[in-house]
């Protein structure tokens, strides 16, 4: 088995690598142009602020539905997706995931998976397995591409590379592709791409997707996507897997249409996606062509715990529409890279937790203003300032006890802010990091209720 | 618009509670605020006995500490009174916090949703319940406004301070960019990730004095610590003597641009 990030923790090194970005004025300037971007085209979807709150109470409603029944549901799913000639697989951990997948690949021989977006794979570390395994695993996502060309991981779940520019992807594939000179013309840097990556899809033995939504009812596996790579990885191999976490589960297909349709609007600002995709089989005996085998791995990793709790079960109810990252104004000044976990901006700091465990992502936590852009986008309504401050509850256990004695007591407060006022010249300058960037807070020399008794 | 309770009605007598920023960091913006509000025709009562509403406790994961510092808070209004705080983020706390915070708790539960109700951001009350309409005597200015997040998206409140401002005649209340974002402050947010804290306000105070306006104002004196502190701090690096963005509370503005 190959070694996953499952150890790793995000917490260490988080404020280096965040200081490292917002040091640096053209990452800062790009992040902020690519978001507002994004944030932009979000708004021209939803001219009406009323519709966009009836449908995202409905978004929320239908999601909180579904997981209300996720047990039930799950079953129904499996059932329906044997029915359907779908291979129906259960894994607990991303090992587990990785062995499931390595041994339907192992079961064909096969050489070469080409994938579709999946952030899921990368949760569970896929490609380092196959290449542990000796399988070649190749992403087919335009940005997906770009990152794994790069050697590194993506920075947006959307949008894997948004935090490089056209030149740095024009020098990328330059020095990674064989036979490509440098160009900086985005048109043809999409075609380098494209004519490499359709080769692959007609040798390919394994194609790999995620799933966005998966139908109980009708055992329908749908997936969302833009450069038509999904329906090639999901439709050319002989052999489809998708994979997912056990919450992107609804109950009918009469679920999907407005998930949909809050997804790619919050998503990517679009009406709706080039393609969507629904899958609900193998290639049957008199068709020409689709897949032969079509798998669907189910994985846990950390979503029952989330499950558990009432609270914490909110944070199951995304879609993965990364429009908190997007209107957050910490992932805006650092990138999707420094948070060091496969999801990152707000929805990666609640979600982490569950994944990675509460000591390696506490860190993470304390990131955030509680400013609430992220909670106001969200469009299935995860409280996530909410659920931030119980994990930020969880994580820290040492008591400001001194703090608490002062501002319950009247008597002590009067004191100690009275001695704050009178001897506010001997406030330090140097106040730690609130002075590396401000003048240092002074208490005034008369407090109000000072000003107030001499008044009277 | 927060406008249950008493709305509509106005009220002869008020409670203020100042919040520890401004009892200790602006007590003129404290002072300027129960000022106005007396010339308003209300009693101000300012209960000795208040400290803090117990929000840095609360949103730094301290639910234990918070509730001490807060339960103390609940027995500080006993009329029936609206309870007017010069801050969208402390009066968030204990309109929205307070009863989440005792949920398990009968008794203070049911004394913080009583005090619930009655918790009105300053802006929000004079708009909204005093209907505050009074002559512009400055000379003509331009102001940029800063409203917090918690004045925004938790208090719902957002629009107040803007409407007070323009009902001033001779002041011009100019645009920034990126306005509806976080100054960076966050309470213990800026000591914890310092670096983002600052790459915020940085941002924060560039956009606001790229407008050329004389000044900012804000509800929310934790939002201008941090505003005020970093412009102050970027003036000292620079060699200005005089505040490139000089700064205060809108109580402050509003009570110098009405009075004689």
């Amino acid at each position: 088995m190959s070694e996953h990030a499952m150890n790793f923790m995000p917490s260490e090194g988080f404020r280096a690598r965040s200081k490292e970005v917002v040091e640096n004025p053209f990452l800062r300037q790009s992040f902020r142009g690519a978001m507002d971007f994004l944030i932009n085209k979000r708004i021209t979807q939803f001219p009406s602020a009323e519709e966009l709150e009836t449908l995202r109470t409905l978004g929320e409603q239908i999601r909180q539905y579904n997981l209300g029944k996720l047990p039930t549901l799950l079953v129904q799913l499996e059932e329906s997706l044997t029915r359907n000639g779908i291979q129906v697989h259960w894994a607990e951990t991303p090992d587990e995931a990785n062995a499931i997948i390595l041994g339907i690949c192992q079961k064909h021989s096969a050489k070469l998976m080409v994938k579709g977006k999946s952030m899921v794979s990368e949760e569970i570390e896929l490609n380092h397995a196959c290449e542990a395994a000796g399988i070649e695993a190749m992403e087919s996502d335009m940005g997906e591409y770009i990152v794994q060309l790069a050697g590194e991981k993506p920075s947006h779940i959307i949008m894997p590379a948004i935090h490089k520019t056209k030149e740095e992807i024009a020098r990328l594939f330059h020095e990674k592709v064989e036979g490509v000179d440098y160009t900086d013309n985005v048109d043809e840097l999409i075609q380098i791409g494209r004519k490499v990556l359709r080769e692959k899809f007609l040798v390919a033995d394994i194609g790999l997707s995620g799933v966005n939504f998966a139908v109980a009812e009708t055992g329908t596996l749908c997936l969302v996507e833009n450069e038509g790579n999904g329906r090639l990885s999901t439709t050319a191999p002989p052999v489809h897997i998708a994979i997912t976490g056990i919450e992107k589960i609804v109950e009918k297909l009469d679920h999907v249409p407005p998930l949909l349709s809050l997804l790619t609007r919050s998503a990517t600002g679009q009406n709706i996606s080039t393609y969507f995709n629904m899958i609900s089989g193998p290639r049957k005996a008199d068709e020409k062509d689709g897949p032969t085998e079509v798998h669907l791995v189910l994985l846990d990793n950390g979503r029952t715990q989330a499950y558990a709790d009432e609270q914490l079960r909110k944070t199951l109810q995304c879609i993965r529409c990364g429009a908190c990252m997007n209107h957050c104004p910490v992932y805006t000044r650092i990138g999707g890279h420094a948070y060091g976990t496969t999801y990152p901006g707000p929805i990666g700091k609640i979600i982490s937790p569950h994944m990675l465990g509460l000591d390696a992502t506490k860190t993470m936590a304390t990131a955030s203003t509680l400013c609430g852009a992220c909670g106001e986008v969200c469009p299935v309504k995860i409280p996530i300032p909410d659920l931030l401050m119980r994990l930020r509850e969880e994580s820290f256990s040492e008591p400001h006890v001194a703090w608490a004695m002062v501002y319950r007591s009247p008597s002590l407060y009067k004191v100690a802010t009275w001695l704050g006022s009178r001897f506010n010249w001997l406030t330090p300058s140097n106040q730690g990091p609130w002075t590396s960037v401000r003048t240092p807070l002074k208490p005034a020399p008369k407090r109000l209720r000072d000003l107030l008794k001499e008044r009277a | 618009m927060q406008t249950q309770g008493n709305a509509g009605q106005r009220p002869s007598d008020i409670y203020f509670f100042a919040t520890c920023v401004v009892d200790q960091f602006f007590p003129g913006a404290g002072l300027d605020a129960i000022t106005l509000l007396e010339r308003e025709g209300i009693r101000v009562h300012f209960p000795e006995e208040q400290t803090c509403c117990g929000q840095p406790a609360y949103t730094s994961g301290f639910p234990d500490e918070a509730r001490k510092v807060a339960a103390h808070q609940l027995t500080l209004f006993p009329e029936n009174w609206p309870v007017v705080v010069p801050s969208g983020s402390c009066a968030g706390m204990m309109k929205h916090h307070y009863p989440t915070l005792f949920a398990d708790d009968p008794v203070r539960k049911a004394q913080a949703e009583a005090l619930s109700v009655r918790i009105y951001e300053f802006t929000d009350f004079l708009v909204n319940v005093l209907g505050f309409q009074s002559e512009d005597k400055g000379a003509d200015c331009t102001v940029v406004l800063h409203t917090s997040c918690s004045a925004r998206r938790e208090m719902g409140v957002h629009l107040t301070g803007r409407q007070l401002l323009s009902n001033l005649k001779g002041v011009k209340v100019a645009q920034q960019d990126h306005e509806s974002e976080c100054c960076g402050f966050g309470g213990t947010f800026s000591i914890k990730q310092p670096e983002i804290s600052g790459a915020m306000v940085e941002d924060k105070v560039k956009s606001l004095k790229a407008t050329g306006a004389e000044r900012v104002v804000s509800a929310d004196c934790g939002c201008l610590m941090n505003i005020l502190g970093h412009a102050a701090w970027k003036d000292k690096q620079e060699g200005r003597q005089t505040p490139s963005l000089p700064g205060e509370h809108i109580a402050s503005f509003l009570l110098r641009r009405t009075s004689k």
